[in-house]
């Protein structure tokens, strides 16, 4: 079979135009619908862990004071957090929101390719949602087990909501893989196979080339926390030994035998670190689009930032023992995951250079989502660089379990990825709804995150050189640390409880403009690519009206000399504007002439 | 092969040929979005079985206990002799016959042989069914002599632990499998697709999941029965 009937057969998808309340808003096949449910979902369960992570802050700022916290209720919210923000919000959000809302659109096609399968993610995504949310209700609790769950003691007597909690956090976790695998088959056939004329794939914008990647990366790394999941449950109900060694639960014997608890250790990280990158390579994407845009230029070395992305998702594969550094595996092990740790940095260094240099010269508008994306450079700077610092293995294991690392991880995968959600809403917000939201409110909300972050988690870097553990629930009388250590951390649960309020901004802001805003221009950025120029604004069921467009550049064509706009959207031909400062590349060229 | 290519006239060898081939608009690969999905999710998929592998190798180092001596324990009684392998032998060999009648049914699909493909899809479920029976009468004969997930009388506990998570796991994909025929055969007989333009590409995707289940088979054997 030929590829050229296969192209010519457009698009092999069935258009059901929904016609009730009910088809085109709760049971919708449509993806624009599936990502603002997936989103509200995503920020819904988000508040939850915002609330938790306030909780914690309150116990650790001002020991004994609140007495409704307990250490088990201290070590449940831990877990719930940890777990809500990397996996219910984060992945979610990026994937399942952005995911689901940019790929069609900026790829130039009418939905995504199973449009039935895409609906179904998101209504098993919101089961395994609801499965976590139970889980708080049940006798016991949640479980307390720290995000990674080790075994033994994510599943022994002693540890919190060991009976229920732990099963149902596990039968969550391999829900949302179910969710996650019928979505992402979805986001990476539909970025490989149903693009519009003219878009090659040196030619989608990068927000698309992370999200795809980071898809790619889901996939392969998942199954490695479902089997884990499997095997966890079985030791938990079925007293297999997989993780299990022999071992004395206070002075009785569970009855366990053999089992390998490194062996989990492997499996969570060969998932958790690819997981990290999941989360960071679609806010590479995103930023690298909202920078160029804000700045009205180019992003700088297009075919590097992908390869970057590509290098990056590769080699996240190959690094995931750095987390185990202090579990007693073979300390050649160490040597070579610090190696290809400190190698990651070349491609991610190569992108922090060129988000500057895109910077460089720019015409930069101070808009809401340019702040929030320069601010991430910062704080990803910052995260990235004491990532340097845990990398390397003498330096890891007397730092390991500390605040610096909570402070590192917290800067990199935390506040990082989050201003960029920021930023990628309000960008995307006049899209979705049709309405803008008040500009002077929303550099509010970013000057006060983004410096309360810092108030947060620059002091954080101090404890952890002290030696102040994580995960504790009090110091206690800890001989070694000084008494400011306790003067620091209420000082940081006053800027985190700041943070968590200035938050209100955001939401005040978005359900004003949703109320009273006034509506926006279809591309009020005078952006370039697809998803701006839908002819009708927001884009309906279907996106492109009558025709699909046909692309003629790359998505990077701003400031072009001899062309009067100081953008040109992806969708104009040669004919009708220069030919622009497309990255080269010979079929690129030649497919330009072909579709004139 | 891209029409961006032929503007050239003859393919450009090597690697160039390659990234234009990748880089084309529209798509990737030549082939319809529903085969794509499904290479896809086969990879996904071989993850989740190369873990389960990887895990029993691990627990299988990392245990105290002696193994049990698979030829021995999955032995059958043949006119008073124990064979070793006996029931996994004809288990594999029916499973691989399965991937050829299954390859037949995704010709005969091509042709449009409608009432071939059929018969040929629900010999390849009914092959597919019986491999799903002998395991059942495995698991029995094995539970029967004492054989539990937490434990075993031959040796070391992991050994039940991981025969029955993985080929409990292997089962289901199996079960699946042969649900999923049976819905495109019929779907063939009564013309289904026939209404859908006559595509018959269904037939190759389900085929390619069937495959790939015979294929992790062997490995499961290998590793399983056979180290």
């Amino acid at each position: 079979m030929s590829y050229v009937a296969i192209a010519d057969r457009d698009h092999e998808q069935e258009h059901h135009d929904p016609q009730t309340f009910i088809t085109k808003y709760i049971w919708s096949q449509d993806h624009k619908v599936i990502a603002v449910q997936y989103g509200l979902t995503a920020i819904f369960v988000g508040l939850i862990a915002l609330g938790l992570s306030a909780m914690m802050r309150l116990q650790l700022g001002f020991p004994d004071e609140f007495t409704f916290i307990n250490p088990e209720n201290y070590y449940q919210f831990i877990t719930m957090h940890g777990m809500i923000m990397v996996i219910y919000l984060l992945t979610a959000l990026f994937l399942g929101g952005f995911g689901n809302y940019l790929i069609p659109l900026m790829v130039g096609s009418r939905d995504m390719v199973f449009p039935y399968l895409n609906m179904l993610s998101y209504w098993v995504y919101l089961l395994s949602v609801i499965i976590l949310v139970v889980s708080f209700f049940v006798p016991g609790g949640s479980t307390g087990a720290g995000w990674t769950l080790y075994p033994p003691q994510a599943i022994m007597a002693g540890t919190p909501g060991v009976d229920l909690g732990i099963i149902l956090m596990l039968v969550s976790l391999a829900v949302f893989i179910v969710a996650f695998t019928m979505g992402g088959l979805n986001y990476i056939t539909t970025v490989l196979q149903a693009r519009c004329k003219g878009m090659t794939l040196m030619r989608m914008p990068l927000s698309v080339w992370g999200i795809f990647t980071a898809t790619v990366l889901g996939l392969l790394a998942f199954p490695a926390l479902l089997v884990s999941a499997i095997m966890m449950l079985l030791d938990k109900t079925l007293m297999t030994s997989f993780f299990m060694p022999a071992i004395s639960s206070m002075g009785t014997d569970p009855g366990y035998t053999g089992g390998s608890p490194i062996l989990f250790q492997h499996l969570f990280w060969f998932f958790g670190h690819p997981e990290v990158y999941i989360v960071a390579l679609p806010a590479f994407g995103i930023v690298s689009d909202l920078l160029s845009t804000h700045a009205r230029k180019n992003i700088f070395g297009y075919r590097m930032m992908v390869w970057a992305i590509i290098a990056i998702g590769g080699l996240s594969f190959v690094v995931w023992a750095h987390h185990m550094y202090v579990s007693g595996m073979n300390p050649y092990f160490g040597f070579f995951f610090a190696t290809t740790t400190l190698i990651i940095a070349v491609p991610t260094a190569i992108k922090v250079y060129n988000w500057v240099l895109t910077l460089w010269e720019g015409n930069i508008h101070l808009r809401v989502p340019m702040l929030f994306a320069i601010g991430f450079i910062f704080t990803f700077i910052h995260g990235g660089l004491t990532g340097l610092f845990l990398g390397n293995v003498t330096i890891d294991l007397p730092l390991s379990d500390t605040y610096f690392v909570v402070a590192h991880f917290h800067m990199v995968m935390g506040v990082s990825p989050i201003l960029v959600v920021f930023g990628a809403i309000y960008h995307w917000w006049p899209k979705i709804t049709g309405k803008m939201y008040n500009e002077t409110l929303g550099k509010w909300h970013f000057w006060m995150t983004f410096l309360g972050t810092y108030a947060i988690y620059l002091p954080m870097h101090y404890l952890g050189f002290a030696g102040v553990p994580r995960r504790y629930f009090a110091m206690g009388n800890t001989e070694f640390l000084p008494e400011s250590a306790q003067d620091l951390n209420a000082a940081i649960t006053i800027s985190a409880l700041f943070v968590a309020c200035t938050q209100i901004l955001f939401f005040a802001n978005m359900i004003w403009s949703l109320w009273k805003g006034p509506k926006s221009d279809p591309n009020p950025w005078d952006a370039t690519t697809l998803e701006w120029q839908t002819p009708d604004h927001p884009p309906k069921h279907g996106n492109w009206g009558h025709e699909l467009p046909v692309v003629h550049r790359w998505a990077y064509d701003y400031s072009v000399p001899g062309h009067e706009e100081d953008f040109i959207p992806q969708n104009v031909s040669a004919d009708d504007a220069p030919a622009g400062r497309e990255h080269g590349g010979e079929h690129a060229i030649v497919a330009t002439k072909e579709h004139k | 092969m891209s029409e961006a290519v032929l503007e050239h006239g003859a393919k450009t060898p090597g690697r160039e040929a390659l990234v234009e081939d990748w880089s084309r608009d529209k798509q990737v690969f030549g082939v319809p979005w529903g085969k794509a999905m499904m290479w896809i999710f086969l990879l996904s998929d071989t993850f989740i079985f190369s873990c389960f592998l990887v895990g029993y190798m691990m627990v299988r180092i990392s245990t105290t206990d002696p193994w049990p001596n698979p030829s021995e324990v999955f032995a059958l009684d043949a006119f008073g002799v124990p064979v070793p392998l006996l029931l996994i032998a004809i288990m594999t060999f029916i499973l691989i016959t399965s991937s050829g009648t299954m390859a037949l049914a995704v010709n005969m699909g091509y042709r449009k042989d409608r009432k071939k493909t059929f018969w040929l899809m629900v010999a390849t479920a009914v092959l597919g069914a019986s491999f799903v029976g002998m395991q059942a009468f495995e698991w029995t004969k094995l539970i029967s002599e004492g054989v539990r997930p937490w434990g075993n009388p031959f040796g070391a506990a992991q050994f039940g632990s991981s025969f029955f998570m993985i080929t409990g796991f292997h089962g289901m994909h199996v079960t699946a499998g042969v649900i999923y025929l049976l819905v495109v055969a019929f779907r063939v007989k009564n013309g289904f697709y026939e209404r859908r333009g006559g595509n018959y590409e269904i037939v190759e995707i389900a085929g390619l999941y069937w495959h790939f289940v015979d294929l992790v088979w062997v490995f499961i054997f290998a590793f399983f029965y056979l180290w």
